[in-house]
């Protein structure tokens, strides 16, 4: 039994260096143990076992560029078992040619749903940032601030968005899961968490009236909301905190708008009327 | 005394709330890395928030004023209507589209009006908006504007320029409904202006002889927004319209909004209005018939009054009503009617065409990929599993409708 040891925060060359000498090893799946170097875990638990040197008589390993893709996404995520899941899949398809292409298999079939998982985080990510000005210009630019909770390693592979998106302003997106930052030259990436900055924007305020505005009361779906924005977002979103009042109000504004008697209306109405 | 920025802001989003667009998807992608401005449109649009009502807010909706010299009677905005007026200047909303999109609150800006003094001037302000966005601020991101369908040709093709996507509103399904409720729109008229729209986007896709160069015009193409429930069009005429404007226009998408209680209603509204399930089921039956083959005919036919069934989606209403197509072998039947297969979609049907080419598929391999196999059930055959014919099957309708929801508590 070999067993390896990953910092496993998102980073796909880390557990491809391990996976290729394991596989040129001949080292089959079921004698690897893969753990992950957390700061919280217990130290004497783990191991880091040596790469075994390759095995010259086996053939040179094979890696399907779909595979690579998957892998780039899957790697992303925090179940644990993301790295023998991973390294079951390259082994196998050195013999199963078109197992990728087979949705139903088990193994395919996780790996495809992490795969969405992390999709569908890096996509909450782009939308539910929220960058919080941070005093005035420098250098004629103006900088930002954002906090997010990420609940995977995907700062890396979704900041390219920010930086093709808020070019002309600087901006750092901090996250218990990394950070990233833009000054209009550098895109600076980071793994180590960061610290939650403390910052009040105005705008906010502005954005949040619209919120409540943009709301129409005659048709509320409270569950529509949560499935698409729930709850675990809400605490880093300036808008969120409106959302009861909102609804425990709802009722009452429709009645109104459907017992309100119609009203007489005003001169310039008439004045436009004889117009025609 | 002059209301503040915020003030307007409130009345000019409580004015645009029913004009139910709000995509930004669909367009060219685009983004800042070389010009070193701010925006980009990636394809797929983003749902910034989601407000109480279940809607997608992906885009500052606003219109640029309430004043109206119309009078269309579902309209909040309505001459006759007593609601508090406010203004914007071009400026304003400029400064607010940019501040809420530094901010990461929104894809864009989707701005409409109300018609002040004439279509031109109107149309005039909305394009200033976009055009100062685009120049002035080397703004990328997606614009929606709301075409007035009297605007002159000029101010059109200034528009079109600049915006991702334009749109006229149809508002009612038939021509009588629109001469009742908006007495100074024109159904011609309007249907005139969606056709040089849709001309032009045409042309701006074909690179032109001279310059070789692809021309910009509303690459994110023309949608329209149909009020359900105003007047007494049925189902099937609603979806008919929405056939002939895809078809003779290419309209993006049709919009459907169930006409909803505003403050300060007309009194020459009906009592009644329509269940916000009405304006689902035409979503769903609407892209049935844009995604899955199906025509309109198919399936407002099922009722002999030409509504939709409330209670069950349209797709299973036709299966249960053409129950001698059924049940369809996962491991043979072609692409067209594996999708006609209730709890199978766009996204399922593929991954069981590319999992059959390796083995025949069994139940527990259609639950790996990800199909409800509860549902599906009745209707297909797979390996190891046929069920008991269709026919032979009184209780499917109960299976399969909603059971009586508990009261939904809030939080
Ligand atoms: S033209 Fe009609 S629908 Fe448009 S704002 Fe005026 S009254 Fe409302």
């Amino acid at each position: 039994m070999i067993r390896l040891c990953l910092r496993g925060r998102g980073d796909l060359a880390e557990w491809r260096d391990a996976a290729r000498a394991l596989l040129r090893a001949g080292v089959g799946p079921g004698n690897v143990e893969w753990q992950v170097r957390d700061a919280g875990a217990d130290l004497f638990g783990l191991a880091d076992d040596p790469l075994p040197p390759a095995d010259p008589a086996l053939p040179a390993p094979t890696v399907p560029s779909a595979f690579l893709t998957l892998a780039d996404a899957v790697i992303c995520h925090r179940d644990p078992a993301r790295f023998a899941l991973l390294y079951r899949l390259l082994w196998r398809v050195q013999g199963e040619r078109a197992l990728l292409s087979i949705p139903s298999d088990p193994d395919v079939a996780r790996a495809e749903m992490l795969e969405k998982a992390i999709r569908r985080d890096a996509h909450k990510m782009k939308a539910f940032v929220r960058f919080k000005e941070m005093g005035a210009p420098r250098d004629g630019r103006r900088r930002f601030a954002a906090w997010f909770e990420p609940d995977n390693f995907i700062v890396g592979r979704t900041a390219g968005f920010f930086q093709r998106r808020f070019t002309d302003m600087d901006w750092i997106i901090a996250t218990p899961k990394g950070s990233a930052a833009w000054d209009g030259q550098t895109l600076t990436l980071s793994d180590e968490p960061s610290e939650k900055p403390n910052l009040i924007d105005d705008t906010d305020d502005l954005w949040r009236t619209y919120f409540a505005h943009i709301f129409n009361p005659a048709r509320l779906k409270v569950q529509a909301m949560q499935s698409q924005m729930p709850k675990k977002y809400w605490k880093n979103l300036p808008e969120a905190d409106l959302i009861p009042d909102l609804i425990a109000g709802a009722e009452d504004r429709m009645r109104d708008m459907i017992d309100r008697e119609a009203t007489q209306p005003r001169p310039f109405h008439y004045r436009i009327r004889e117009r025609e | 005394m002059a209301k503040s920025l915020k003030q307007r802001l409130a009345i000019l989003s409580d004015a645009a709330k029913y004009d139910a667009s709000c995509a930004s998807s669909g367009t060219q992608r685009r983004d800042s890395s070389a010009s070193g401005g701010l925006g980009s449109t990636e394809g797929m649009g983003i749902c910034h928030a989601y407000a109480p009502d279940g809607r997608c807010i992906s885009l500052l909706k606003i219109l640029l004023t309430n004043f109206c010299l119309y009078d269309c009677v579902y309209c909040v905005n309505r001459s006759s209507s007593n609601v508090e007026r406010a203004r914007f200047s071009a400026e304003e909303v400029v400064w607010l589209t940019l501040e809420f999109y530094r901010r990461n609150y929104i894809e864009g800006l989707f701005l409409s009006s109300g018609i002040i003094r004439s279509s031109d001037y109107t149309m005039e302000q909305l394009v200033r908006v976009a055009k100062d966005l685009r120049t002035l601020h080397n703004f990328r991101g997606y614009i929606h504007l709301k075409t007035i369908p009297e605007a002159s040709p000029q101010l059109i093709e200034e528009a079109g320029l600049y915006a991702d996507r334009l749109s006229i509103n149809i508002e009612l399904p038939t021509d009588q409904g629109i001469e009742q409720f908006a007495p100074q729109k024109h159904p011609a008229r309007i249907r005139r202006s969606m056709s040089d729209l849709s001309l032009k986007i045409e042309a701006a896709k074909e690179p032109t002889l001279k310059t070789k160069r692809r021309q910009r015009f509303a690459p994110g193409g023309q949608s329209t927004q149909m009020i359900v429930g105003v007047d007494g069009a049925t189902d099937a005429t609603i979806l008919g319209s929405s056939v002939d404007l895809y078809s003779r226009f290419r309209l993006r998408r049709v919009y459907y909004s169930a006409f909803s209680p505003i403050p300060d209603a007309s009194s020459a509204l009906p009592l009644s209005r329509p269940p916000l399930m009405r304006e689902h089921r035409l979503y769903q039956a609407d892209w049935l018939y844009r995604f899955y083959g199906f025509n309109v005919a198919e399936i407002t036919s099922v009722r002999a009054d030409g509504n939709l069934e409330l209670d069950i989606d349209p797709k299973l209403a036709w299966a249960l009503a053409n129950r001698d197509r059924f049940p369809v072998d996962v491991n043979r039947a072609e692409k067209e009617m594996l999708l006609r297969v209730p709890g199978l979609g766009t996204t399922s049907v593929p991954s069981i065409l590319s999992a059959r080419r390796h083995k025949r598929l069994r139940l527990d391999d259609l639950e790996r990929l990800h199909v409800s196999v509860r549902k599906v059930r009745p209707f297909i055959m797979a390996e190891g599993w046929s069920p008991l014919r269709l026919t032979d099957r009184t209780d499917l309708r109960e299976l399969f409708a909603p059971k009586p929801k508990q009261l939904s508590l809030f939080g």
